[in-house]
């Protein structure tokens, strides 16, 4: 197995002392685009914020490995650094700073080596300028944009837009899309996925996670695979088409093979 | 390992922190008494008046009780031992108009500064002030045949006598609080400005002030006035070494816009934390005059200030917009004070505080409208910013309205910092301290915005040292 997959296996994840992943065994594959689907509260958003690293989701059991290392152990701006890439769903405002400037900062700390003075590492203005225009550009997006501030003000769509230019810029291996869909109307999401799949273009090797509750944003993002997570675990995969199945047969009828009728 | 935050750290000692060696031509024994106002006086060559006026100070100084409780006060001047002070010391004989005229190792302390660089880029005079008198002081040509006058206060003083009579003490009289009564009796130094009608310097006039010795008292004394119609922007910079002593800087700065005119007083204090830092500064803005305080406060053990605008005139504007940083074992207290007392006076607040490290920051703002004052509009926003759980903040705002048409807005946050902002930073590639950073310096952009570039450069080198140094 490829030390570029993701490897998930056996993860317990408890917030505020309870328990929400329940034993989730996944692998996201190198270059493949893996869509994990599932009902309110079945533990979608965990599994992304735990990946990533928020401080609020406690591991209790279980490993996750990248690139020979336990991701587990390192800290979120590591787990950066190691390629993982966490789309928001809600994207965080911070007052005063610029989309250029956090971008360039972000981009300084992928660059910077241990023991390297980071002024050596540092991107050059020049370039970076050229840089972050060629990505806005490829992204549609107007140009006062990077003058704004961090998702202030931001509607639901920019902030979407936002992640992906983020994601454009960093490069990351592999890449988790938390609802990027959700609060979009058509055609934000259009853009916000056509985006994705030129990011993907440009680097085949990406691997995606794409974590939605509805089918429509897999018309535009193509999934390899899809996970069905309910009630903490995972508990169908198949191909595409299972997509189309829960969009037509909505979430009660797995439930139901799952968990019986007592729910 | 190769740290380069403490790299950084190291570097500012150096820019900061050095110390000179102690080469002077007068250093008055430690304490206060009118022995030493006479000799301040004297060796300074004063007009009987000033003389007078200085030793009725000291009087009142003496009689006034120490604010330690009650309102505008803070019990941690009780640690501050006026009688273990230093309250005159002369490095040099005149304030030079040549760089090349002043002692080497004074000259060499302000190049480290990066002043003389800084006159040369961008601004249009400079006055250097070294423990207790200006030892530089120039503007550039173009505004003095403009009748622009920028002086040492002493040499004002000598110069426009008619000028000093009339003003001194009008906008803040010696009676006003203890301090600003001792800075009356030993005041030195500090500057003179005056702006004819409609001159508008449009570029910065800078001084520098600078504390070398240990247990020094500084007490500069500026007075500014801006002619009708004109425009002035003030800038003023502080640093000193660290000692394990207490030194005391306290200055008064009196400031008088004519009608029309218009005043920016930036201040970027960042004294080192063995350092009182007890101001008083106030303006007076008549007929559509405005002035802004523009107040950073990074150093010191103890700062209080509060900047006042007495808005006299119909139409005029204040505003104070100020940051506040205090870390291990600082206390800044400072905020604004606004006083309308004509109608349609529009006043505006913004202060901005971090604390960390057990720092204790506390905004203290007066909201008065003066009987008469129809019409007059009041805007307070006060932000606090609290980074771990041994540092604090108060806000505390005193409001006194005589007018019913008077439009009052307060509002005051406090806040820690999110987890989520951090985490968002984070799961981008910056660790801890440089998320940390950014999210501070963010929170401070509506002040840093307002500075010359390479006064906000500066800054926020510094709040991102303060944040490193305290990371992991």
């Amino acid at each position: 197995m490829s030390a570029n997959n993701l490897v998930i296996r056996n993860l317990h994840v408890a917030v505020d002392g309870k328990e929400i992943l329940k034993g989730i065994n996944l692998t996201i594959e190198e270059g493949k685009i893996h869509a994990i689907m599932g009902p309110n509260g079945s533990g979608k958003s965990t599994l992304a914020y735990t990946l990533a690293g928020h401080p609020r989701y406690e591991v209790t059991e279980g490993e996750v490995w990248y690139k020979g290392q336990d991701v587990l152990d390192l800290e979120p701006n590591d787990r950066s650094k190691l390629g993982l890439f966490l789309a928001f769903q809600y994207p965080v405002a911070v007052a005063g700073v610029t989309v250029a400037n956090f971008l360039r900062a972000a981009l300084n700390a992928h660059r910077a080596q241990e023991g390297v003075d980071p002024k050596s590492t540092a991107i050059p203005m020049a370039e970076y300028r050229k840089v972050i225009k060629s990505r806005m550009d490829m992204l549609e997006m107007a140009p006062d944009f990077a003058r704004r501030y961090l998702n202030e003000g931001f509607s639901g769509g920019e902030k979407k837009r936002l992640e992906i230019l983020q994601m454009a810029m960093l490069q990351p291996s592999i890449s988790i899309m938390d609802e990027t869909d959700s609060g979009l109307d058509i055609d934000a999401l259009k853009i916000v996925a056509e985006g994705v799949n030129k990011v993907k273009a440009e680097k085949p090797e990406l691997g995606v996670l794409v974590i939605t509750h509805y089918q429509r944003l897999l018309n535009y993002i193509k999934p390899d695979y899809v996970h069905v997570l309910m009630n903490g675990q995972i508990v169908r995969e198949g191909g595409p088409e299972m997509a189309l199945e829960l969009e037509e047969k909505g979430y009660d009828f797995i439930r139901e093979e799952v968990f019986g009728n007592a729910s | 390992m190769s740290n380069p935050a403490q790299n950084e750290i190291e570097f500012d000692y150096s820019k900061y922190g050095f110390r000179d060696e102690e080469n002077y031509t007068f250093k008055s024994s430690k304490g206060l008494n009118a022995d030493i106002v006479r000799t301040i006086s004297e060796m300074k060559g004063e007009p009987e008046w000033m003389l007078q006026r200085r030793l009725k100070a000291l009087e009142i100084f003496h009689k006034k009780p120490l604010p330690v409780s009650g309102v505008w006060a803070n019990p941690r001047l009780a640690e501050l031992d006026f009688q273990d002070i230093h309250y005159y010391v002369r490095p040099g004989e005149r304030a030079e108009n040549s760089w090349d005229d002043v002692p080497e190792n004074i000259k060499n302390t302000f190049e480290k500064l990066g002043i003389p660089e800084a006159e040369r880029k961008f601004l249009a005079g400079v006055g250097a002030q070294y423990e207790s008198e200006v030892v530089y002081h120039s503007l550039r040509e173009e505004w003095e045949k403009l009748g622009v006058i920028f002086l040492d206060t002493d040499t004002g003083l000598k110069e426009y006598p008619e000028l000093f009579k009339e003003y001194f003490g009008t906008i803040i009289p010696s009676a006003d609080n203890k301090f600003a009564a001792l800075n009356t009796a030993v005041w030195s130094g500090g500057s003179f400005v005056y702006v004819p009608k409609g001159v508008k310097v449009d570029i910065p006039l800078q001084a520098y002030f600078r504390i070398n010795a240990e247990n020094m008292g500084q007490f500069e004394r500026t007075l500014i006035i801006v002619d009708e119609g004109a425009e002035v922007h003030y800038i003023e910079g502080c640093t000193a070494p660290v000692y394990s002593t207490n030194s005391l800087h306290s200055a008064v700065v009196e400031i008088i816009i004519k009608k029309g005119g218009k005043c920016r007083y930036t201040t970027i204090q960042n004294w080192a934390n063995n350092i009182f830092n007890l101001v008083t500064k106030r303006a007076v803005a008549y007929e559509d005059a405005s002035m802004e305080w523009v107040d950073g406060n990074i150093g010191s053990k103890l700062t209080m200030k509060y900047p006042a605008v007495y808005m006299m005139g119909r139409g005029a504007k204040g505003e104070v917009l100020s940051v506040a940083y205090a870390g291990e074992g600082q206390h800044q207290d400072a905020g604004a004070k606004m006083v309308h007392g004509a109608p349609d006076t529009t006043s505006r607040i913004t202060n901005k505080s971090v604390s960390k490290n057990g720092g204790r920051t506390t905004y203290r703002g007066l909201a008065k409208v003066q009987r008469g004052a129809h019409n007059a509009k009041i805007n307070v926003v006060c932000d606090a910013l609290i980074l771990d759980d041994r540092s604090a903040s108060d806000t505390i705002p005193y409001i006194e309205i005589e007018e019913d048409s008077a439009t009052v807005a307060h509002e005051a946050t406090v806040g820690k910092i999110g987890e989520e902002q951090l985490f968002y930073l984070m799961s981008r590639g910056l660790d801890e301290a440089e998320a940390l950073s950014m999210i501070v310096l963010g929170f401070m952009e509506p002040f840093t915005r307002e500075l010359p570039m390479e006064y906000a450069v500066e800054l926020n080198r510094l709040i991102q040292m303060e944040m490193e140094g305290s990371v992991g």
